[in-house]
């Protein structure tokens, strides 16, 4: 099924693979911003999981292995911000801006002796006769378990965050941290593992990168993918359902400029890259136009820091 | 037990203290990054800091010294009349970017067309070009409260696409034998922007900087505009009791940091790169934000910094050429310094009291 020389299913099915780094990266900022926490280092704790993933992958030979390793790097990442900005008071969006530089840093001198390396192949999830479907076999049940696995992480996320007593907990602390204190909750360590498990989100997302979409390792491989995933979080007005839904629409729009450029037509290729930055910027406007006049949709937190003395 | 009580006013002394304390954390930090790569530390850090300015080729590399600081002081001055406010343009570099594809555009528009007036008109639509690449985030926070931060990143990569794009297509060099990249503006007489004293690297681009340096210090520090930008960063609400119009700050803000990139990106390009190339940004806009925040978001501070931060670049390639340390490593280093500077400075804001019980 072509349209307009692109081929619809092909593209239908790639989305999902598309999708998976900022998904994944989008649901685990929407658990720190969600503690009010702002951590815009999300791209350089993705790039440290493409990194860290890749390698622990390639020396193993296990991808398994290989993305435990990409969280681990993530979260060790983000634990570096939590210490700064919750334990040294230290401004969010500098510490973020940091983050992101030391991991782009980093993650090009670990990565120096992996380029030009094939990573060892990530499995299909078997689902036997159901891939056998005319249409819905490729699109749905054609990937590898990690795609399936982010879809369950935003669920339970989804779950906890509305449904349980932590959720509510955290969702306390995100929106008011002197009421949450107040009331005997541990403000600052609710953070830290909120960031924890952000950071290991965002490095499994970088780990996916690696290890399946691409698949290899190059410098700087994230290009602005972190930075897309905290738009997301403002896209999806910190629900995590409607998180589903910007990942796909944003790889959606990968796909369809990477079939557009596979499909040649005459658009010049780096125009055609440019797409997924411009739209996420169109959303982002129409998203806060609407908002404008209505409820604030952030943690009412986000971004303060917390001092029991004050 | 360890607590930080908040100090009444911020300290003074370890505002001034904790940039050079970072510096000193960030030498022993990268002495350890550095011999986990298998290099002697010490050998290391004298390379880097010591050797490109008093070392045995100190005259060369105390040249480029001013050519790398200028752009990163040039930048960082603009953003931190922003930071100062509360306004956060992260994407320099696009602006840079731009203000280079702009003055460059006309330079190629005319060439080879020789005129007096040909290198100030490039600076004017240099400067203009980052401007305008700094309003659009400014409009859409005022329109439609959109975050900058978002915004200026994003279009940081709409412009390295753009700047790839020239590259290959409209502004490729029709002698160039099919290679991509623009004519060498070095080599038309008019667009060069050139070195004004032979030998210490000194090009317009330096002139500008010690401009901007001047000039926002006036702005900030000697004139009612700098501190209603001062207390619309500490206090909002007080600041628009006083009549502080927080559109206009918005606007402002990101057109004076935007049009200083561009002319930063338009020296660059008429001067020490002098090419349009893919590759034609090199980080001077992220690298910037670190001067911005090392310099304390002062001014004078920014212009030490940047002339620390050129020296760490330069130092940097040095050592790879002699010590065969990795490009990156310089990079990681520059990030510890963000992160020590920003832990060390809880010591400003709090004072640490150790022992049981303290609580104030």
């Amino acid at each position: 099924m072509t349209l307009g020389g692109i081929d619809i299913i092909a593209l239908t099915a790639m989305l999902m693979t598309a999708s998976t780094p900022v998904l994944l990266a989008a649901t685990g900022e929407l658990v720190a911003e969600k503690s009010g926490v702002l951590n815009l280092g999300v791209e350089g704790m993705m790039i440290m999981g493409a990194v860290g993933g890749f390698a622990v992958a390639v020396a193993t030979g296990n991808p398994v292995l290989g993305f435990a390793a990409g969280a681990l790097a993530g979260a060790a990442l983000a634990l570096l911000f939590a210490i700064l900005t919750q334990v040294f008071l230290s401004n969010q969006v500098g510490t973020g801006l940091a983050l992101t530089l030391f991991g782009l840093g980093l993650s090009a001198l670990i990565g120096k002796s992996y380029e030009g390396i094939r990573p060892p192949a990530t499995t299909k999830l078997d689902f036997g006769p159901l891939s056998e479907l005319p249409v819905l076999g490729r699109v749905l049940f054609s990937h590898d378990w990690m795609v399936y696995l982010s879809l369950g992480l935003v669920a339970a996320t989804w779950y906890v965050l509305n449904k349980t007593r932590v959720g509510l907990v955290l969702r306390a602390v995100g929106e008011n941290h002197d009421a949450a204190h107040a009331l005997g909750y541990r403000v600052i360590a609710v953070r830290i593992a909120a960031l924890a498990f952000g950071g290991a989100l965002a490095g499994l997302g970088g780990a996916y990168l690696s290890l399946v979409r691409v698949p290899q390792w190059t410098e700087g491989m994230t290009a602005g993918a972190g930075w897309i995933a905290l738009a997301i979080v403002v896209f999806a007005s910190w629900r995590a359902e409607r998180v589903l839904i910007g990942a796909y629409l944003f790889g959606g729009i990968t796909a369809l400029q990477l079939q557009l450029q596979a499909a040649e037509y005459s658009i010049p290729v780096h125009l055609l890259s440019m797409a997924p930055y411009v739209i996420t910027i169109v959303v982002l406007v129409i998203l806060s136009a609407v908002h404008r006049h209505g409820v604030q949709a952030a943690p009412a937190a986000l971004g303060k820091s917390f001092h029991a003395s004050s | 037990m360890i607590t930080l009580i908040k100090r009444p006013t911020p300290s003074k002394t370890w505002s001034w203290a904790t940039p050079i304390v970072a510096i000193l954390a960030t030498m022993i930090a990268g002495g350890f990054l550095f011999a986990a790569l298998g290099k002697n530390p010490v050998e290391a850090i004298r390379v880097i800091f010591w050797d490109p300015l008093f070392g045995p080729n100190a005259a060369y590399f105390r040249g480029q010294l001013l050519v790398k600081a200028a752009p990163l002081i040039l930048i960082a001055a603009g953003l931190a009349v922003g930071f100062r406010a509360g306004i956060w343009n992260i994407g320099a570099e696009g602006q840079y970017i731009i203000g280079a594809i702009c003055g460059a555009g006309l330079a190629l528009a005319v060439y080879p067309a020789e005129s007096v007036w040909l290198f100030p008109a490039m600076v004017v639509l240099g400067a203009l070009g980052g401007l305008l690449w700094g309003m659009i985030p400014a409009l859409l926070k005022i329109w439609f409260n959109t975050s900058e931060i978002l915004v200026s990143l994003m279009l940081v990569y709409v412009a390295q696409n753009l700047l790839a794009y020239m590259a290959f297509g409209p502004m490729k060099n029709p002698q160039g034998f099919g290679f991509p990249g623009s004519r060498n503006l070095q080599q038309y007489a008019s667009a060069h922007n050139p070195e004004l004293i032979a030998g210490t690297g000194a090009h317009w681009g330096v002139m500008a900087a010690i401009v901007a340096v001047i000039a926002t210090y006036i702005l900030m520090h000697r004139h009612l505009a700098g501190f209603r930008i001062r207390v619309a960063g500490e206090a909002p609400r007080a600041a628009r009791f006083a009549g502080v119009n927080p559109s206009r700050l918005v606007m402002v803000c990101l057109m004076l940091s935007g049009a200083l990139a561009g002319m930063a990106g338009l020296f660059e390009v008429a001067g020490p790169n002098g090419q349009i190339t893919d590759g034609f940004n090199s980080g001077y806009g992220f690298t910037a934000i670190i001067v911005a925040f090392l310099g304390r978001l002062h001014p004078i501070g920014i212009l030490l910094a940047g002339l620390l931060m050129a020296l760490t670049y330069i130092g940097g390639d040095m050592a790879q050429l002699m010590l065969q340390l990795p490009a990156a490593a310089i990079q990681v280093f520059q990030g510890m310094l963000l992160f020590f500077l920003l832990g060390f400075d809880v010591l400003t804001n709090y004072r640490i009291r150790i022992g049981k019980g303290a609580k104030a």
